[in-house]
């Protein structure tokens, strides 16, 4: 078990299996991580290494094959409902597709309402409860007034994804996981969203764990960096040993793979698989 | 029509314009009559065995100009004026039908941003290569086309069983490069690839890269117009950069120009956007635009970044900025002359840094 006191978050051999028998995958194999309060880390793997398997695990989505995972130095108890619940207002996640991460039939303001509620704001008075939501909606540079009485599906993708930090701003959790939050927008929002994360990140002083195919937004934001494949961490370290001088082979490859533009891009490597 | 072409490349040496559009204006018509104008004046010139690369943020007109490019249009697009060459001949004057027989496909091949959903699950790819030339008139047997195909796919670096396989069978990557392969089977003479690789992880968009370079260098594709939001990207495969802005073309350029020293804000602010895993980006701070692009149901009468501008003056909004030529095919669209532009970045530079 961790002891040192700013560990927020931590597994010791935690497995996920899926299938049984012949069908058998090892999707996350035995896998040992510290993640320290305050600090970014990323975990940046191919798809298929594991790493969305490893976040859902760590949220609670789905259930953990073998292995613990220690929240705060306690091993983590969701057996029940309310226990669930309550580590949910500790762990708060941003998924890669706005479309798919709102109930669609809940208007804007309801979707941050329940936020509201969940902080146990749920007794305050009207205007104070719409204060509150303006303020979380400024913070991302969106428009109250406007979103009050649409549906998300009204909004554009960039918009969204906005709003899924409003509604982190609102929570104010202990530990953010963001799946993949700027792969389904373009360049320039991805700057915006990133600037408010880390906006954020210094206001409430969470932890934010990033899980990108991206290395290069890894090395952007990072204070730790975990390199995953085939279910199994494979490096890691502080960006700028990671990934400017990496040590092993996968590192180097998945590096290699990423556009250049200061460096010669080595097209030449590239073998297609038959 | 040709039944011998050649599938394991063309030497293209001569420098023959392959498409050159004038001033094409194209607009949407919405279901409550507005117009809206997606492409405005847009002017370029690709040549044999070049690329040309399109960046601009989501909502700036790109996919739209790719559409339009191809001379076909339907509804709610509309073509409202303007000239598309390709190789020498007018294709803004001819029927659809025309157009759809004897252009497409063979002149010009388009790769849709999803092109890879795009395939019949219930079909074998060799039925989508029949469908293909059955369509422009080459009526050949089944082991002809077979053939044929193979020999293209060993070409781009396909295996040869893939022709026998379904959809469901292949990876996303490889369904990418097979839709890929199939649209450039009559080797057309441009080929436009609309985010070819947004949807895939790096690896397999490295795949995707080298197929399309590949393609360029044998000759199997006169030229490319590539499309994407990522400009890294962009300045590994393309020769120019032009990039878009609320419909218009703001700043023309080769590839290393346009992403180490534009000129235009947007472009500047753009490439202020880039993320590449070098040495040196920890200490640059990324530069978000505020604002978004205008609606271009009524676009502001000036300048039409003058909005979201840093370096915006009084008159930018006051008259309509032309497309000023600099020498050596750059371009830009902005009020302010080239020399201060540069020292106001070179300030701002310096500013940053201290």
């Amino acid at each position: 078990m961790p002891d040192e006191k700013n560990i927020i978050l931590s597994g010791r051999g935690l497995t996920k299996v899926f299938g049984f028998g012949r069908q058998k995958t090892l999707a996350v194999d035995h896998v040992d991580f510290d993640f320290y309060a305050g600090e970014v880390v990323s975990i940046v793997g191919e798809s298929g290494s594991g790493k969305t398997t490893l976040a859902r695990m760590l949220l609670g989505l789905i259930s953990v094959t073998e292995g613990d995972i220690y929240f705060l130095g306690k091993k983590r108890d969701i057996s029940s409902n309310k226990k669930k619940q309550e580590y949910w207002k500790n762990i708060q996640a941003i998924f890669q597709d706005p479309f798919s991460s709102y109930n669609t039939f809940h208007k804007v303001d309801a979707v941050l309402l329940d936020c509201i509620r969940m902080r146990g704001g749920g007794k305050l008075p009207r205007d104070k409860k719409v204060e509150m939501m303006a303020e979380a909606c400024s913070f991302v540079n969106l428009k109250f007034d406007e979103l009050t009485n649409k549906y998300p599906f009204e909004l554009s993708g960039g918009q969204m994804q906005r709003l899924m930090i409003a509604r982190i701003f609102l929570l104010k959790p202990k530990i953010l996981l963001a799946d993949e939050p700027t792969s389904m927008i373009d360049a320039c929002s991805r700057a915006t969203i990133l600037d408010m994360l880390m906006q954020l990140r210094n206001e409430i002083g969470m932890t934010v764990i990033f899980i990108t195919h991206d290395i290069g937004l890894a090395y952007y934001v990072s204070d730790n960096v975990f390199i995953m494949e085939h279910g199994k961490i494979v490096e890691s370290g502080p960006p700028d040993e990671v990934i400017l001088h990496p040590k092993e082979a996968y590192t180097r490859r998945l590096l290699n793979d990423v556009p250049k533009i200061y460096e010669e891009w080595d097209l030449s490597t590239v073998t297609y698989p038959s | 029509m040709p039944n011998n072409l050649p599938l394991d490349g063309i030497n293209r040496t001569k420098k023959n314009v392959m498409l050159e559009v004038k001033e094409l204006t194209t607009k949407y018509i919405t279901r409550y009559d507005e117009a809206v104008y997606a492409v405005d004046h847009v002017s370029l010139k690709v040549e044999e065995g070049k690329s040309l690369g399109i960046a601009g943020e989501s909502g700036c007109g790109k996919s739209t100009l790719a559409l339009s490019l191809m001379g076909y249009y339907f509804a709610p697009l509309h073509y409202t004026s303007g000239e598309i060459i390709v190789d020498g001949r007018n294709i803004s004057v001819m029927k659809p039908d025309d157009i759809r027989k004897s252009i497409l496909g063979n002149q010009i091949s388009y790769i849709p941003q999803a092109a890879m959903n795009a395939l019949n699950p219930t079909r074998k790819i060799i039925n989508f290569i029949e469908d293909v030339l059955q369509a422009h008139d080459f009526y050949l047997n089944k082991k002809e086309v077979y053939e044929r195909a193979s020999t293209l796919f060993e070409t781009v670096g396909l295996p040869r069983e893939v022709l026998q396989k379904y959809p469901v069978e292949l990876s996303g990557g490889m369904k990418q490069r097979t839709v890929i392969a199939i649209a450039v089977i009559l080797l057309p003479k441009v080929l436009i690839a609309d985010e070819p690789s947004s949807a895939l992880d790096v690896t397999s968009q490295k795949m995707v890269i080298k197929l399309l370079k590949q393609l360029l260098e044998t000759g199997l594709i006169g030229s490319l117009i590539f499309i994407t939001h990522e400009l890294p990207l962009l300045y590994n495969v393309t020769d120019n950069i032009m990039v878009m802005y609320a419909g218009q073309i703001v700043e023309h350029g080769t590839a290393k120009q346009a992403v180490f020293d534009p000129l235009h804000p947007y472009a500047k602010d753009l490439m202020g956007s880039i993320i590449v895993p070098e040495l040196g980006l920890r200490d640059v701070k990324l530069t978000a635009i505020p604002g978004v692009p205008p609606n271009l149901k009524n676009p502001p009468s000036g300048c039409r970044f003058a909005e979201r501008c840093k370096y915006v003056r009084p008159e930018c909004k006051a008259i309509s900025v032309p497309l000023r030529e600099i020498g050596d095919g750059r371009a830009y669209r902005c009020i302010i002359p080239e020399k201060e532009l540069r020292e106001a970045y070179q300030k701002e530079a310096d500013q940053n840094a201290r």
